[in-house]
């Protein structure tokens, strides 16, 4: 049986197991430390981590100012806040001077549940993609999430990361060959028919997708899209020429995030059916994760269907 | 303060005043009003209390300072030029498409520790930068100007708790109290006052002064670095458009350019006080 752990507390241990080869890294947070999981780096580095309280423009700025010092500061909240409240700050103070700072954005997506939909950011791909050289991350399980975050310790410069409040399956580190690269798409199932991106939760459902499509005689490709921006373009151009078409998986908004992302692209390069699957431009609604997902179309049966209309348009 | 190096720094400042004319002028746009009430402030810091080394700008030991109001960028870059960090020739690039000084405060000017322009955000970065001497153990001081007009960001107080709750006596900030904004006299568009009870309810020790008078500036600085256990904020009194008599105390030059006519009556005012100062 495969590993179940949550993005956001494979991403909190991560953070500790990391401190002592990176003495650089800092770690701040806006009162919610027991759910964004730094709790545990509080403990065990306790004149390292900074509770700024619930004030996340400071936050960001003070992270900036220290990043000039020679600090590696991670700065977490929710994803809501870290992109929503406090984009202008880490649009002027951070990405504009490209600082290193990276921003951690916990509880994306509408897997938040119960909380609803003030809490439940659908938007942050898109509002951190639109700031000049940020780079944008959305890890898909814990393996993915350790290897992401000591890359991002690596990486010089401004990032935004979602982290997931939903326990997922590990599913990467059973992949033959996979490794994990910043900005490099990490291809989990070849097929010649579709090929699903997916980014975040929704790489395991489209892998069931992948399965389900196999059932049907379909051969789907499945490329786990952790980095959505810079997009690996050469990973989609070759999606585009080899399987002809392409279907978009994320728990977001599917305006201005990975399916915008892939759409700019391949409209300019190669262009091919691309079938959006998301949040379709509403907000989300409080209930069980699950039944919030399932109502919302987030599923891998969605997907499937998403795949045979990409199919289906194909000259 | 003895009578020389107080003439010394009066000098500075009118250079300073005559190059934020010109550079505004020049480029027919910019903020002249509120880097006029500012620059003794930044004059004095600069030319008398901070720590910095125009040869070697990025020096990790430096003094620290952050222009939070931005838009101050006619004093922040004369003064910097004038210090030696770069040649006053490049002031005519300011505002221009061509060459690194624009609009607003930014880092690849040399000497500029952190881009600034978007309000409230500067004293937070300033805030990072002492809890980072803290941390590195390091004796630099961090300093900040902000503008009365900013204060009504809420992220100015959000950066006041945290700055108190880390004790951050490597930090010193100033209000440059002009009393005027961009829409009037800040009494009417959000009142601010009283700002000394409000900042010490927020943990910060306060000095209030007259932001002109060089003796005064210098005292509250000392006062600041021997102050212990708490950051310290100095409320500047001052005026706006100070040194160029149709700019004084008038909203209305807070971000505008002279004209010919204007700019020759601005620079004939300053070079006459700048004789009479260097007798």
């Amino acid at each position: 049986m495969a590993e179940k752990i949550a993005t956001r507390a494979a991403y909190g241990d991560a953070l500790v197991a990391l401190a002592d080869k990176y003495p650089e890294l800092v770690v701040f947070d806006a009162d919610l430390s027991g759910a964004t999981m730094t709790k545990g780096f509080a403990k065990a580095y306790p004149d390292r981590f900074f509770d700024m309280g619930i004030a996340e423009a400071n936050m960001v700025g003070v992270a900036a100012g220290l990043s000039t010092c020679g600090k590696k500061p991670f700065v977490n909240t929710f994803a809501m806040f870290a992109a929503g409240r406090a984009w202008e700050q880490v649009r002027n103070s951070v990405c504009y001077p490209h600082l290193n700072v990276k921003v951690v954005g916990s509880h994306g997506g509408l897997s938040v549940g119960e909380d609803g939909a003030t809490h439940q950011c659908i938007e942050d791909f898109a509002l951190m993609r639109a700031i000049p050289g940020m780079v944008v991350l959305c890890p898909c399980d814990g393996h993915e999430m350790r290897l992401a975050t000591e890359a991002l310790l690596n990486y010089e410069g401004p990032a935004y990361m979602r982290l997931g409040r939903l326990a997922v399956e590990t599913v990467t580190d059973a992949i033959p060959g996979y490794s994990f690269q910043l900005g490099k798409a990490s291809k989990l199932a070849d097929g010649k028919d579709v090929t699903i991106i997916a980014t975040g939760m929704m790489v395991q459902m489209a892998l069931k997708a992948a399965e389900a499509l196999k059932a049907e005689g379909i051969s789907a490709r499945v490329l786990d899209m952790h980095t959505i921006k810079p997009l690996d373009e050469e990973a989609v151009l070759a999606a585009a020429r080899e399987t002809g078409c392409i279907v978009t998986t994320e728990e977001a908004n599917v305006l201005g995030g990975l399916g915008a992302a892939v759409c700019e692209y391949v409209a300019g390069t190669c262009p091919v059916p691309v079938v959006r699957h998301g949040v379709n431009d509403e907000f989300g609604r409080s209930g069980k994760a699950p039944l919030v997902l399932e109502a919302f179309g987030l599923s891998p049966e969605k997907i499937a269907e998403c795949a045979r209309k990409a199919i289906s348009m194909k000259k | 303060m003895e009578k020389s190096k107080l003439q010394a720094l009066a000098i500075q400042a009118t250079k300073a005043r005559l190059l934020a004319v010109q550079m505004v002028h020049d480029a027919a746009s910019g903020h002249p009003g509120g880097s006029l009430s500012c620059l003794d402030v930044l004059t004095t810091l600069y030319f008398d209390v901070m720590h910095v080394d125009p040869k070697n700008p990025r020096d990790p030991d430096r003094d620290r300072f952050v222009m939070s109001k931005g838009h101050c960028s006619p004093a922040m870059y004369p003064v910097l030029a004038l210090r030696g960090f770069f040649p006053v020739e490049d002031l005519k690039q300011f505002r221009s498409i061509d060459g690194h000084m624009s609009g607003h405060v930014e880092m690849h000017v040399p000497g500029v520790d952190m881009s600034t322009g978007s309000l409230g955000q500067g004293i937070s970065t300033a805030v990072g930068m002492a809890l980072g001497g803290k941390l590195n153990h390091k004796d630099y001081r961090v300093y900040a100007i902000l503008g009365d007009g900013e204060v009504a960001e809420g992220q100015v107080w959000e950066a006041m708790l945290s700055a108190a709750k880390y004790k951050l006596d490597n930090l010193c900030a100033c209000v440059d109290v002009n009393g005027l904004q961009i829409d009037g006299r800040t009494a009417d568009v959000m009142p601010t006052e009283p700002l000394d009870k409000k900042f010490e309810a927020f943990g910060w020790h306060v000095i209030t002064i007259d932001g002109h008078d060089y003796d005064q500036i210098e005292k509250a600085y000392a006062e600041a670095a021997a102050t212990k256990g708490q950051p310290t904020m100095i409320l500047a009194k001052t005026v706006k458009g100070k040194g160029v008599s149709f700019m004084e105390n008038d909203a209305g030059w807070h971000g505008k350019a002279p004209n010919d006519e204007q700019f020759a009556q601005a620079k004939a005012e300053l070079e006459a006080k700048l004789k009479e100062l260097e007798g």
